[in-house]
């Protein structure tokens, strides 16, 4: 081993102590902002080392590609709107798996251009990478296609799906012995990459917009393991580690938001959620519709809250689609002037992403201790004089406690209705994605506001100005 | 010498116990900047997508490389600069 080889092996060993310390510094909100930027540091030395590397023969593409990434990753960065964070991190998520699958696919191509032998040990590192990684390009593009509403978010289902999904795995490795049958028959191989496409596709599809959280979490975990793949197939220990972090980091997350829902990862995967189930639903539809909601109009509602001694505030979805986290930040100042104790509970699968609510808040200048996790607040809601619901539906429903015939039973949810007020803001009476009807929305102490969160908010804020 | 394959699954396993003990317990209001973190270092790809592209075996494995390349520095830069940006938003 000469010494740059040396210095190289050294440095990938300097950068995935960076990436691990960074990922520990992630952990604690006092030091996350650090932790960024070591990680960051110890990617810049893993690509610079890199490019000292004698393989190397021709810097000016090189450079030139890495100048063009680097530019539309800068403006991206700063343009895009907190509230469309998760398609961008979907989105992220894919071009991660998009570059380790092309790395897949490049590595066969030199093998069989070179006419290097192939071991069987080489060609399926080869095959899971490139599965892997189009998998989470072609899932992240559907999730990213959801999220911003360019697919319905609705589960898709058709018939036969199991079965097609099954025919399309068994076709997969079919391909795949064919490949180590014959390695230079190239169509076979580019056969086996649009498989893999078509199998991230079908796997985003059929699941909901309420389950994104889950998705999105199990594509970062999948690019992760994608880089991983990389790593084997160049024979690179940094990729194998940092691609193992990353996965273990999804994983864990995507655990947390399963728990958050009380449902197995197989069953967010594939059941079609609320598609399945509408015909349940169906029925506590029609029964719910004979009750009657009681609504209140913002001066009624601004007295309430000015007059309260504690409200705790539940965004949702809701808020982040009106873009309402200034507004419901402003609110909270106003009632905070007037002696509230104003508090935010957020549920952990409120949204389309893990933590959410919590980016979008911070960005409205939220402090973050005043942000409470579910276990923390729910005690509390008994002695909480009014619930305030911002666009949140399924993790309010008190179904999820008391019935157990309903799709959310067993769900861990806020208890806004232990609260001795709950007022809902909410555009209509419209299901959420889980597709069932809400039984909050009738109890007596239930108060509807319908509206976009961003107008009714403005109107309470304008009312609770004049008290 | 050991296989390389080998050498590479013990250190996959051992460096994904390393990451679930590492990032267990991460409080909510994190979730968000850890993925997109994570996810800006699952971009480690380019290194895989520079030694393709700079190594001119033949023209199609530059251009596959190229193309790799420009899609994890996305990644990279993106996943890097809008976690630092979240994460300058968060008080106390």
């Amino acid at each position: 081993m000469d010494w740059i080889t040396r210095i190289e092996e050294l440095s990938y060993l300097a950068a995935a102590a960076l990436f691990i310390v960074g990922l520990k510094q992630l952990g604690s909100p006092a030091t996350a902002r650090q932790g960024n930027r070591l990680a960051a540091l110890g990617m810049f030395l893993a690509i610079v080392v890199t490019l000292l590397d004698r393989q190397i023969i021709s810097f000016t593409g090189i450079l030139a590609a890495i100048g063009l990434g680097s530019l539309i990753g800068a403006v991206a960065a700063y343009k895009v709107e907190m509230t469309a964070m998760p398609q961008m991190v979907g989105l992220l998520n894919g071009l991660g798996g998009a570059a380790s699958a092309l790395v897949g696919i490049g590595e066969f191509c030199r093998i069989v251009a070179v006419g290097d032998p192939l071991p069987l040990s080489t060609l399926v590192t080869i095959i899971l990478g490139v599965l892997i990684g189009g998998v989470t390009l072609t899932g992240s593009l559907v999730a990213f296609g959801k999220l911003q509403g360019l697919i319905s978010g609705t589960p898709v289902i058709f018939p036969m799906q199991q079965g097609i999904n099954l025919g399309l795995l068994l076709a997969f490795l079919a391909t795949s012995v064919l490949i180590w049958l014959d390695p230079a028959q190239m169509g076979v191989f580019w056969g086996l990459v649009a498989l893999s496409s078509l199998l991230g596709i079908l796997f985003v599809l059929p699941i909901g917009g309420a389950d994104m959280p889950v998705v999105i979490s199990l594509l970062n975990s999948l690019s992760g393991l994608a880089a991983s793949a990389a790593g084997f197939i160049v024979g690179n220990s940094m990729l194998i580690i940092a691609g193992a972090l990353v996965g273990a980091s999804g994983l864990i997350l995507t655990q947390i938001m399963c728990k958050a829902m009380n449902r197995s990862l197989a069953n967010v995967l594939f059941s079609g959620f609320g598609g399945g189930s509408s015909q349940a639903a169906g029925g506590g539809l029609s029964a719910a519709t004979a009750k009657s909601v009681r609504t209140i109009d913002p001066e009624e509602s601004a007295m309430m809250l000015g007059y309260a001694k504690s409200v705790v505030i539940v965004p949702g979805y809701g808020m982040a689609v009106a873009q309402a986290q200034h507004s419901v930040k402003e609110l909270a100042d106003q009632l905070e002037r007037l002696g509230v104790e104003v508090k935010y509970a957020i549920h952990p699968v409120a949204g389309r992403m893990p933590g959410h609510m919590n980016v979008l808040l911070a960005e409205a200048n939220v402090p973050y201790p005043q942000l409470k996790d579910m276990e923390d607040i729910n005690p509390e809601f008994e002695h909480v004089d009014v619930a305030l619901v911002i666009g949140a539906n399924d993790v309010v429903n008190p179904a999820a406690r008391t019935n157990p015939g309903s799709p959310v039973y067993g769900m861990p949810i806020l208890d806004v209705d232990r609260a001795h007020h709950t007022i809902v803001i909410k555009r209509s009476l419209s299901p959420g994605f889980a597709g069932i009807d809400n039984e909050l929305f009738y109890k007596d102490k239930t108060l509807m506001m319908f509206g976009s969160a961003k107008e009714v908010l403005n109107n309470l804020i304008a009312e609770v100005k004049h008290l | 010498m050991t296989d390389p394959i080998l050498v590479g699954l013990i250190i996959f396993v051992l460096a994904s116990f390393v990451g679930f003990e590492v990032i267990n317990k991460v409080p909510p209001t994190l979730h968000t900047p850890l993925m997109s973190g994570s996810n800006a270092i699952s971009g480690i790809a380019v290194i895989g997508a520079l030694l393709m592209a700079g190594s001119g075996h033949t023209p199609l494995t530059v251009a596959l490389g190229f193309v790799a390349t420009v899609l994890a520095t996305v990644n990279v830069v993106g996943g890097f600069l809008v976690t630092d940006r979240m994460l300058q938003m968060f008080k106390r």
